[in-house]
Formats: C-alpha cells, sequence, structure tokens
C-alpha cells in the first residue's frame, strides 16, 4: 500500500475543529493543521505538546541578566572604577541600583529576541526558508488538516476520507509521497 | 445560586474579630507613646490598607468595564462584595483623620497649628510653612470627602446597576452595560487624579518634609496588588466550596497573572522612587528612607523580598497560576507583604524612633480588621447571585479559556 496524505480543506476554524476532534476520537492521529491565524483550542485536540517556548524564554532571559551583570561589573568596577553618584563604593552590591535599569533592559532585549529567534527556528520560519504549507490557501482563507496514511495503519486512506465527508468538509485532496 | 455564609466562615471570622481584638487591648494598655500615638498609627495602616483593598477592586472592576473584557464577568460579583467594605473603610479612616485635626494624636504635623506661626519660635516650621496652600486643614477635608464621597457613590451605582442588568434583556440590557461602560470611563478619569492625591494627603504628608512625585503610583499600585490578591483568594475559596462552578482554570490563571503583574508594577514603581533618590543623594530626598533603611532594615528587605522576588519566582509559571492550594499561599503571603508595606510607609513617620518593632498591638489590630472585612465582603456576597444572570458578555466569560 503507497503511503498517502490527506487533506481535508475547511472554510471555518470551528468546522476545522469539529473535523479534527472526529478524526482524533476515531483513533486516527492528525500529522498537523494548516491556518491562516492561530485556531484557539486546536492543540488539545489533535494532541500538540504544551510550548516550552517559555523555558526557553526564561534562560534567555537568565542569560541575560547574569551577562549585563558581568559586563558592568568588568567596566565599572574592576577595569574602569567609577565613582557613582558621589559614592565611590567600589562594589558590585554597593552600587546595585544604578545598575538594576541597564541589567533590566539587557534581560528584556535577551529574553525577547531568544524568544522571537527559537521560535523562528523551531517552526522552520526564518526570513528566506522555504515555506512548508501544503497548499497556498492555507495562508488565505483555507483551514487545512493533514493526515498521513502512514502513521495510521490501523485505517485506509478510503476510511480516513469517509470520515471527513461526514463533517462539513470543503474538499479532500489525496497525494502520494 | 446565592452563597451562604457558612457557620464555619461565620466562627472563624468571629474567632478573628475577638482574638484580635483581644491582643489589640492587650497592646494598647502597653502602648505608652504619647497621645497613643502607636494606637491611631496601627489604626490609620489598617483603615487605609483594607480600604486600599476595597479601592482597589472598585477600581479594577471599573477597569473590567471600561474596557469591555468579557473573561471577568463571571468573577466581577467577587469584586463588588469586595467593595462592600468601602463605607466601613471610610468611616474608619475619617475617625484618624478627625482625632488628628482635634490634635488627639499627632501623626500629621501640620495639623499642628503652631508649626505655620512665624512668632511661635519654638514650634515654626518653615518648611511645613510653605506648603501651607496645599496642607491647610479645610482644603484637607474638601479634598478628603470628595474622594470618599466620589469613591461611595460610583460604587454604589455599579453594585446598583449590577444588580439591575440581572432583570433586563435585549436592549434595554446593553443600553444599561453601555452607560455602565460611559461611568466606569469617567470614574477611571477621577480615580487617576485622586489615586495619588489621596496618597499625598493620607500617607505622604506624615513625612511632612519629603516630597516624591512617584508615591501616588507606588500607594496605587500596592492597593491594586492587594485587590488581585484578595479576587483570587475569594475566588478559590469559592469555588472549593462550590461556589461559581463555570469559573474554570482559565479564570484562576487569569487572575494569578493579575497578582502576577500588578506585583511586578509594585516593584518596579517601589524601586524606580528608591533608585531615583538613591542616585541623586538629596538631603531633602534621602530622609525617607535613611529613616527606613537604617532603622528597619530587616522590614524593609523583608517587605521588598514578599512583594517582589515571591510573586516573581513563585508565580512565573503556568502551573503554578492555575494550581489553586499554591496560588492561596502565595497569596496570602502577598496579602500579609502589602500590609508590613502600609506599616512601613505610616510608622516611620507617625512614631520616629518610637518604633522597634511590630508587636501585639499591630498583629491583633491586623486579625481584628481581616475578621470584620471577611464578614462584611462575605455578607455583602450572599446578596445577590454570585454568577451574574445577564450580561452581553455573560456567555463568552464562561466559555473563556487560554
Amino acid at each position: 500500500m503507497a503511503n498517502k496524505v490527506i487533506y481535508a480543506v475547511y472554510e471555518d476554524p470551528e468546522q476545522l475543529k469539529d473535523g479534527a476532534r472526529k478524526l482524533v476520537s476515531n483513533g486516527i492521529k492528525v500529522k498537523d493543521v494548516f491556518s491562516p491565524f492561530p485556531v484557539h483550542g486546536i492543540d488539545p485536540i489533535i494532541g500538540i505538546k504544551r510550548t516550552r517556548l517559555g523555558i526557553v524564554s526564561f534562560m534567555f532571559g537568565i542569560t541575560g541578566t547574569c551577562l549585563a551583570l558581568l559586563g558592568i561589573w568588568y567596566f565599572n568596577i574592576f577595569d574602569w572604577p567609577m565613582n557613582i553618584g558621589g559614592k565611590p563604593s567600589q562594589a558590585l552590591y554597593k552600587n546595585l541600583p544604578a545598575f538594576i535599569p541597564v541589567t533590566f533592559e539587557f534581560t528584556v532585549l535577551c529574553a525577547a529576541h531568544g524568544m522571537a529567534i527559537t521560535y523562528l527556528i523551531r517552526n522552520k520560519t526564518l526570513p528566506g526558508m522555504p515555506a512548508r504549507n501544503p497548499d497556498p490557501r492555507s495562508t488565505d482563507d483555507k483551514f487545512i488538516i493533514e493526515v498521513r496514511t502512514a502513521e495510521n495503519h490501523g485505517h485506509s486512506a478510503e476510511a480516513i476520507t469517509g470520515l471527513l465527508r461526514e463533517t462539513p468538509v470543503f474538499e479532500i485532496n489525496e497525494r502520494q509521497y | 445560586m446565592n452563597f451562604t455564609f457558612s457557620k464555619r466562615a461565620r466562627t472563624l471570622s468571629m474567632a478573628l474579630i475577638v482574638l484580635g481584638a483581644a491582643a489589640m487591648l492587650v497592646g494598647i494598655i502597653g502602648d505608652h507613646t504619647d497621645h497613643h500615638q502607636r494606637t491611631w498609627a496601627n489604626l490609620l495602616v489598617n483603615a487605609f490598607f483594607f480600604l486600599g483593598i476595597s479601592l482597589g477592586a472598585l477600581f479594577f472592576y471599573s477597569l473590567q468595564n471600561a474596557t469591555e473584557t468579557a473573561w471577568s464577568v463571571l468573577v466581577k460579583r467577587v469584586y463588588e462584595g469586595v467593595m462592600a467594605w468601602l463605607p466601613i473603610g471610610a468611616i474608619v479612616l475619617v475617625v484618624v483623620l478627625l482625632a488628628g485635626s482635634m490634635g488627639l494624636h499627632h501623626i500629621y504635623h501640620w495639623m499642628d497649628k503652631r508649626v505655620f506661626d512665624p512668632t511661635n519660635l519654638e514650634h515654626f516650621d518653615p518648611i511645613i510653612a510653605g506648603k501651607k496652600a496645599f496642607l491647610n486643614l479645610p482644603f484637607f477635608w474638601v479634598r478628603t470627602l470628595v474622594y470618599l464621597a466620589v469613591f461611595i457613590l460610583f460604587a454604589r451605582w455599579f453594585r446598583k446597576k449590577s444588580l439591575e442588568l440581572d432583570q433586563l434583556s435585549g436592549d434595554s440590557l446593553v443600553r444599561n452595560h453601555l452607560l455602565i461602560y460611559r461611568r466606569s470611563a469617567l470614574f477611571l478619569v477621577f480615580f487617576a487624579v485622586f489615586s495619588t492625591t489621596l496618597a499625598w494627603d493620607w500617607l505622604m504628608s506624615i513625612d511632612t518634609h519629603w516630597f516624591s512625585t512617584l508615591y501616588g503610583w507606588y500607594v496605587f499600585s500596592g492597593m491594586w496588588v492587594s485587590a488581585m490578591v484578595t479576587g483570587v483568594v475569594m475566588v478559590l475559596y469559592l469555588k472549593r466550596k462550590g461556589y461559581l462552578p463555570q469559573v474554570n482554570n482559565s479564570h484562576i490563571h487569569d487572575m494569578g497573572k493579575w497578582v502576577f503583574a500588578s506585583s511586578f508594577l509594585w516593584s518596579y514603581l517601589y524601586f524606580s522612587q528608591f533608585m531615583l533618590i538613591w542616585y541623586s543623594n538629596i538631603p531633602e530626598e534621602v530622609t525617607y528612607f535613611m529613616a527606613r533603611i537604617d532603622h528597619h532594615p530587616v522590614l524593609l528587605w523583608t517587605v521588598f523580598f514578599i512583594n517582589f522576588a515571591v510573586p516573581m519566582v513563585l508565580l512565573m509559571s503556568r502551573d503554578a497560576k492555575r494550581n489553586p492550594r499554591f496560588l492561596i499561599g502565595v497569596g496570602a503571603v502577598i496579602f500579609i507583604g502589602h500590609w508590613l508595606d502600609v506599616i512601613l510607609m505610616v510608622m516611620p513617620g507617625a512614631l520616629g524612633h518610637h518604633f522597634h518593632h511590630i508587636g501585639l498591638l499591630e498583629v491583633g489590630m491586623f486579625t481584628l480588621f481581616v475578621g470584620a472585612f471577611m464578614t462584611v465582603v462575605l455578607k455583602a456576597l450572599t446578596q445577590a447571585p454570585l454568577t451574574p444572570v445577564n450580561h452581553p458578555y455573560l456567555e463568552e466569560s464562561v466559555h473563556h479559556q487560554i
């Protein structure tokens, strides 16, 4: 049996969710969903694991905090001691209030950029990367479910499309791969 | 479904009141400060702290209305309940201020007429005399009464309209909803000004010589956090008792986010005020922090640690904000942290070197107020269906999911 990939095209995110629910409740694994905008509540239906982006962001933030403090300590305390606000106390912790704004900003900078770039890399959507959506209409007004027969050995392509036909599907495309 | 004030809750709040009153009385007997200044200062702390919770709730409530926020519709009755404390808090505060005006205590130095009199060589204070245009009793009382009247009138009106919505449907429901929306926006304009000026009047004028432009926001953010903590703890309590069945994890998560976010606002403003004063190191500005850091370093750092580090570390993750037990625990800690913050605002200025530590008097009066606050708020909750019957966004709130 040749491996097939099935694309079920919907016109409405709610219908897409109904379709995905129907497939999953029949034990069919949904490979992915393509949509012009984030479909609220689709993740738990098709069993996508919770994002770890928050953890990544936190790590980048902590890195930023440490780098900023290390830098400030080296520039202003160690290498070229500075008299800050008439307080010639040459210790990082004694001058800390003056360093907090920079540290804060650098933390935000690292967390935000790190998170955004990680997101783009993980999604393979960095500028210049080839588009991976199967149908250009999914960037406009169509919502597409992708199912692969290779991941659903117990179900034939006909059975899957039959299930999909019971939902308000707009069209169903099949491809060999 | 209406909330019933269970026997257990009644006993608990009564026990808090009795225990608190007993501890407070022992504390008052042991209060040997001039004019029982410590007792009066404590009354001011608790009057302001609990009034601040109600004000924070009123502010948050009108913010939700003015932004037409949908998710919070299910929990709006809880904030209306917290607002019920407003008149009582106002009365306690007025008692403290009235006693000050009559010379029964000297928390507010400028209330003593002698400081304005240049011929009185012993008591004349040129710095305070220079502030006479603002800090004089008639104008002070006009301001105080205007703030309290505006707050109470708006709170009563919101409550009345909210109960009215329950009886309406169709066009009149939407019309009334839009009226609440406009009035809430109007209230926010009043609150924007009053929240700053009331902090000057009731708290900053204790340290009469000192001034800080950030002080109003700092005080306001403290009120806001306390109100958010109170709100989420009450919702969790009600949920545990089987009320508010439609409030789901996402609502709790959002309320937890508010605790987290407003704690950060507080930390940001607290630090901004401190950092600028520390950096510029001008004698007339640093007095405030000298009195606090030099004499009460433990209290100061405890307040900063509890109100900044605790919510930051413990409430950062999503799981923490969705865990009721954990959220109640952290909420209780932050609640006490903000009460300590008000102590720190009032005590060093009001008592000077007579303030050594937090004793039976402070703890007792706080316990008494917690009990009274619980009684009033829970009683107010019994008077209307906990889940609003009608609201244009009720359906959306029920299906809130993040």
